[in-house]
C-alpha cells in the first residue's frame, strides 16, 4: 500500500526530459505536498503516480503494484483506487452536478450500473453529502456550466471524495480560488485523508498552504527532487533557491510576501 | 473637397492582386461550365422560354381530388417511415462503430498494458467497413436489396440503413474526436470502462452536434427514399414516377410541395432538438 519510485525518468516523444532519475518513496497514509516553480515536473510527477503516464525509465509502485506489469483488469482496478483533482475540472459544462459527482465511482462499479444511474441517479444521498463537505450541497442538480470556478473546483473535489479512493492526488487544486475557500478545500482533503488513512499527494502552488497543511514537503525543480523535509526544516533561503530561476519572491496566497508571515505560523503542519 | 486631387487619395494596394485572383479563378471555373455544355443564353431563347413554359404551366393548378391526396398522404407516411426506420437502423450500425473508432476513448493510448490489442486489431475493420458502406451510393444499395427483399419499402430501409451508417459512423467519431476528449480521459485514469466513460465524459460534451447531425441525415434519408421509389423501393418516389410517367404536372406539384413541408418540418424537429439538449 505504498509509492516507491527508483530512479524513475519520464522523456516526452519530444525529447523533453521533464522527470529526471527520481527515486523516492511515501508510506500509507502519509500526506505530501509538492512545490516548485511551474515547468518543474510537478504535474509529470502526479501522473505517473496516477499511472496515465508509464515511465519511460525506473520502476514505479503505486500501491504496492507495478502499474506496468500488470494485467489489463489488474490496472483497472488499480485506476480505480487513485483518485485525481485536477487543476481544470474535466466535467462536462451540460452535465449536471449529482452525475459530475457519482461519476467518482464510475471505476468500482459494473457497467451496467453505471448506466442505470444515468437514467436515474442511484445515490444521490451520497452525491449530496460529498457536496455538503464542500458547502454547496444546493447545486446537486443544477448543471456544471451554471457554476462558477470556485463551486466547479469543490465540484471536481466532491467528485474524489466520493470516490474514496486509496490514494488522493491532487494538481494545484486551488490555483485558481480565493485563499478562504483554499483552506477550506485543502483542510477538507487532509480531514478525509487522516479520517481514512489514505495518502495524499497534493502539488500546490502557494509554498505557504503547504508549509501549514503538510507534515512532509517535497521540493522540485528541473524533474528532480530539490529536498524534501518536513516544514520545520526547509529554511527561506531553500526556498527562495527553489524558485530562484522563476521569480523575484517565493510564491504565496494572495501574493503577500512571504518574508513577512510569522515563522512559527507557517511551519506548523495542522493535525487532527 | 480636401481629396479633391486624386494625387492625394491613397490606393489599396490590395487591389491588383484581388483582381487577379479574381479573374484566375474564372478561368479556371470557366472549363467546367463549358465542359457541361452550360449555356445560359439558351435559357432566355424564345424557344426554349416557351417550352419550358409550358412544361411549368402543366404544374398547374395542383393535383387536389381527395383520392389522390389520400394517395400521397398514404405515401408521404410511407416515405417518412422508410426515412425514420433507415435513419435508425444506421444509427445502430454507426454507434457501435463510431466507439470503435474514436480514438480519445482508446484506454491503449492513456497507457498500454498488456492484452489492449483487441481494440487495436478492431479498430481496423471498423473504419474499413465504415467506408466500403458510405463508397456505394444508396441507390445502387436499394437496386440490390430490392433483388434481395423484393420491391417495397424494406429495401429502402435496408439502403438508407447501410449507406447513412457509413456516413454517420464517420462523422460520429469525427464529431466525438473534435469535441473536448479531456473528461473522458480523467475517467478512464480513474479505471473508468469505455463505455461509461463515453456516457459520463463524451456523451454530454458531443450531444447537441450528433443530434443536429442524425436529424440531417434524416432529412436527406427523406429525399434518398424519394429516390429510391424510383427503383421500386416504395413512398413519394414510387408516386412520383407513376406521375411523370403519366406527365401529369399537377400531380407533380402537389409532391413537390409535399417535399417542401417535409424538409420544413425536418428543420423544425432539428430545431426543437437543438433547444432542448443544448
Amino acid at each position: 500500500m505504498k509509492l516507491d519510485l527508483e530512479r524513475v525518468s519520464l522523456e516526452y516523444p519530444n525529447g523533453v526530459r521533464a522527470i529526471n532519475q527520481v527515486s523516492c518513496g511515501i508510506d500509507r497514509s502519509e500526506r505530501v505536498a509538492i512545490i516548485g516553480p511551474s515547468g518543474a515536473g510537478k504535474t509529470t510527477l502526479l501522473r505517473l503516480l496516477a499511472t496515465a503516464l508509464r515511465p519511460t525509465a525506473g520502476t514505479l509502485t503505486v500501491l504496492g503494484a507495478d502499474p506496468w506489469r500488470a494485467s489489463r483488469g489488474e490496472l483497472r482496478r488499480l485506476r480505480g483506487r487513485i483518485g485525481m483533482v485536477h487543476q481544470a475540472p474535466p466535467i462536462p459544462p451540460r452535465q449536471r452536478v449529482v452525475t459530475a459527482v457519482l461519476a467518482g465511482r464510475l471505476g468500482q462499479w459494473p457497467a451496467w450500473r453505471s448506466l442505470a444511474s444515468l437514467v436515474y441517479p442511484l445515490d444521490m444521498p451520497g452525491a449530496e453529502r460529498m457536496l455538503a463537505r464542500m458547502e454547496i450541497a444546493d447545486k446537486l442538480f443544477e448543471r456544471c456550466d451554471q457554476l462558477s470556478g470556485g463551486q466547479l473546483q469543490r465540484v471536481g473535489v466532491a467528485r474524489v471524495l466520493y470516490q474514496q479512493p486509496d490514494l488522493i492526488l491532487t494538481d494545484e487544486p486551488v490555483s485558481a480560488v480565493d485563499p478562504a475557500l483554499s483552506d477550506r478545500i485543502i483542510g477538507e482533503l487532509n480531514r478525509e485523508a487522516i479520517e481514512r488513512g489514505v495518502t495524499l499527494v497534493a502539488s500546490l502552488h502557494a509554498v505557504d498552504l503547504a508549509l501549514h497543511w503538510f507534515p512532509r514537503v517535497i521540493g522540485v525543480k528541473g524533474g528532480e527532487i530539490a529536498f524534501d523535509l518536513p516544514p520545520v526544516r526547509i529554511s527561506d533561503a531553500m526556498l527562495r533557491e527553489l524558485y530562484a530561476s522563476e521569480m523575484a519572491q517565493v510564491p504565496t496566497q494572495g501574493y503577500q510576501p512571504f518574508e513577512t508571515m510569522v515563522p512559527g505560523v507557517r511551519r506548523k503542519p495542522v493535525y487532527f | 473637397m480636401a481629396h479633391a486631387d486624386s494625387a492625394l487619395q491613397p490606393r489599396d494596394p490590395a487591389a491588383l492582386p484581388r483582381l487577379a485572383l479574381t479573374v484566375l479563378v474564372l478561368a479556371l471555373l470557366w472549363p467546367g461550365f463549358s465542359l457541361t455544355e452550360f449555356d445560359p443564353a439558351v435559357l432566355i431563347d424564345g424557344r426554349s422560354r416557351e417550352t419550358m413554359g409550358k412544361f411549368v404551366s402543366t404544374f398547374f393548378p395542383l393535383e387536389t381530388s381527395p383520392g389522390f391526396l389520400q394517395l400521397v398522404a398514404r405515401s408521404t407516411l410511407e416515405t417518412l417511415a422508410i426515412a425514420t426506420a433507415g435513419t435508425v437502423l444506421a444509427m445502430l450500425l454507426a454507434a457501435p462503430c463510431a466507439l470503435v473508432i474514436t480514438r480519445s476513448l482508446s484506454i491503449s493510448r492513456i497507457g498500454p498494458g498488456p492484452g489492449y490489442w483487441l481494440g487495436r486489431i478492431l479498430r481496423l475493420p471498423a473504419r474499413f467497413a465504415m467506408m466500403f458502406f458510405r463508397s456505394i451510393p444508396e441507390i445502387v444499395w436499394a437496386l440490390l436489396f430490392v433483388r434481395a427483399v423484393g420491391l417495397g419499402p424494406a429495401a429502402g430501409v435496408l439502403a438508407i440503413g447501410v449507406t447513412y451508417g457509413g456516413m454517420l459512423g464517420k462523422v460520429y467519431s469525427e464529431i466525438l474526436e473534435s469535441n473536448d476528449a479531456r473528461p473522458a480521459a480523467a475517467l478512464l485514469e480513474t479505471g473508468s470502462g469505455r463505455t461509461a466513460a463515453f456516457f459520463y465524459g463524451l456523451w454530454p460534451v458531443a450531444l447537441p452536434e450528433l443530434v443536429s447531425y442524425t436529424v440531417y441525415r434524416w432529412e436527406c434519408a427523406v429525399r434518398a427514399s424519394v429516390i429510391m421509389g424510383f427503383v421500386g423501393a416504395g413512398g413519394l418516389g414510387l408516386q412520383m414516377e407513376l406521375s411523370m410517367r403519366m406527365l401529369n404536372g399537377g400531380e407533380i406539384s402537389t409532391i413537390l410541395l409535399v417535399f417542401l413541408l417535409l424538409v420544413m418540418l425536418a428543420d423544425a424537429v432539428s430545431a426543437i432538438l437543438r433547444k432542448v439538449t443544448a
